[in-house]
């Protein structure tokens, strides 16, 4: 080997930096003056902790997996229980939510045998079911609503998805991102959620079709939906990607 | 009793135990209120340079590193209190009289310390404190998985009131170390007796230590 040749050559590890791009320093450029205080020494610079904390956070992931029963469902409630008003929450303000852009198409890719795009009509062919059910945002707040979809594992069936796949990933035109693992996809309260509160969704909530799956934290429950695909290479999503711990089951 | 005088007055396991313990409940609190900061109660949040993580993403990732390490030690702390007699010995507290005694000696600064022995206040706050981190650790349990350990979250009354009972162990904890380090503050060699095997005081008639 030339000695002018550098050993490893951006191509080879383009890979890990593409993750390495993609993912946020957990302890990068955020507060970490609670620790310098505890330990006397500077974690601002990127170290062995930030790695430490994602490898944590996919231990979590397994133990999350381990804990899944795909029979246990999340309580159900009363349509008294339902909290009114429902609170607005994206990663952008409501000001800024975007309309369903004219021809929206749900398409569908990956290892499916069917990969013809649907529509409104043609999703609403499909049988569908209603829930009351609570909302958990990460950041700790709660609300009960009410949505009706198309179970996803009706979905996935028609499409003819590989149910041994291991993610199911969403896109949505809004530029969101979040994917899930196949038995939470599989779940009979998971569903592509088309009403909320008894009427078709508006944009703020999702319109035409979200994601709405009550054994997850709120953010997994994709608004906008554009597109779906089965994979078996991880997909992360908008949040993950910075650090929210991907499985994030309820 | 008199032959704890040849004996550490905290034995190694307890010395190990009790840091790794003490780390993990302090990152805990401190990424604790990085995540309450992202919802937080009216007019209290914590300032962000005190927060572990300072923000909701890295403040979870803390606090879900650190309980791991805090549920370890925990059960290994409660599995040797029991088996060697440590929790009979030492934390159960003794009669509601000999208590009071010495919480109004303690009140006064009249109440000794002895190295190796345990006085009605110290085993007062030492189970207190021991019961409260369980039920944080548990509470804490039930907010994460409302779906999965639903029983549990219902026996707190549901997720929005198992999430204040944590919050409110966190102070409880809170509580315990400011009495417990200003203790120390007291009476500094007791930090060196957990750190070091420092032998027991002599003279092994503990006031109030017997039940």
């Amino acid at each position: 080997m030339s000695r002018k040749r550098a050993i490893v050559q951006a191509n080879d590890i383009a890979p890990e930096l593409a993750q390495l791009g993609r993912r946020r320093f957990l302890t990068g450029g955020v507060s970490v003056g609670a620790l310098a205080l505890l330990t006397g020494c500077d974690l601002s610079t990127h170290s062995g902790v930030d790695a430490a904390l994602w490898a944590m956070l996919k231990f979590n992931d397994r133990v999350q997996q381990a804990l899944f029963n795909p029979k246990r469902l999340a309580e159900t409630y009363p349509a008294s229980a339902i909290t009114k008003p429902f609170r607005f929450n994206a990663f952008y303000p409501e000001w800024q939510v975007r309309t369903v852009p004219p021809q929206w198409r749900l398409e569908v890719s990956g290892l499916v045998s069917d990969k013809t795009p649907w529509n409104l009509e043609t999703l609403l062919a499909l049988p569908q079911e209603s829930q009351i059910t609570r909302h958990i945002c990460i950041e700790g707040w709660s609300q009960i609503g009410q949505w009706r979809g198309v179970p996803l594992h009706v979905f996935l069936r028609r499409i003819g998805a590989d149910l041994r796949a291991r993610y199911v990933a969403f896109n949505c035109f809004d530029g969101y991102a979040t994917s899930i693992d196949m038995p939470s996809a599989l779940h009979s309260q998971t569903i592509l959620a088309v009403d909320f509160e008894e009427a078709p969704l508006t944009p703020e909530w999702g319109a035409p079709v979200r994601l709405r799956i009550p054994t997850k934290l709120g953010f997994k429950s994709a608004k906008n939906l554009q597109a779906i695909e089965v994979t078996n290479a991880y997909p992360g999503g908008f949040w993950e990607d910075q650090g929210y711990n991907w499985f994030s089951g309820s | 009793m008199a032959r704890r005088q040849n004996y550490p007055a905290h034995p190694l396991p307890v010395r190990i135990m009790h840091w790794i313990g003490a780390v993990a409940v302090i990152c805990l609190i401190l990424s604790g209120w990085a995540i309450y900061n992202a919802s937080p109660l009216p007019l209290l949040t914590f300032p962000r340079w005190m927060t572990l993580g300072g923000w909701l993403g890295a403040g979870i990732a803390w606090h879900l590193s650190a309980v791991w390490v805090l549920f370890a030690d925990g059960l290994a702390y409660l599995g040797y209190g029991i088996v060697s007699g440590h929790f009979r010995r030492d934390i159960l507290p003794p009669w509601p009289k000999v208590i009071l005694r010495d919480l109004n000696d303690a009140l006064h600064f009249r109440l000794p310390h002895q190295l190796g022995y345990y006085n009605g206040v110290q085993r007062l706050l030492y189970m207190g404190v021991i019961i409260v981190i369980c039920l944080s650790v548990v509470t804490g349990f039930s907010i994460w998985k409302p779906v999965q350990l639903g029983w549990l979250t219902d026996l707190f009354g549901g997720y929005p009131v198992a999430r204040i009972i944590h919050l409110s162990m966190m102070f409880l904890i809170l509580g315990f170390l400011i009495i417990h380090l200003t203790l120390v503050a007291i009476v500094p060699r007791t930090l060196v007796s957990m750190l070091a095997p420092l032998r027991s005081d002599p003279d092994g008639a503990p006031r109030g230590g017997t039940r």
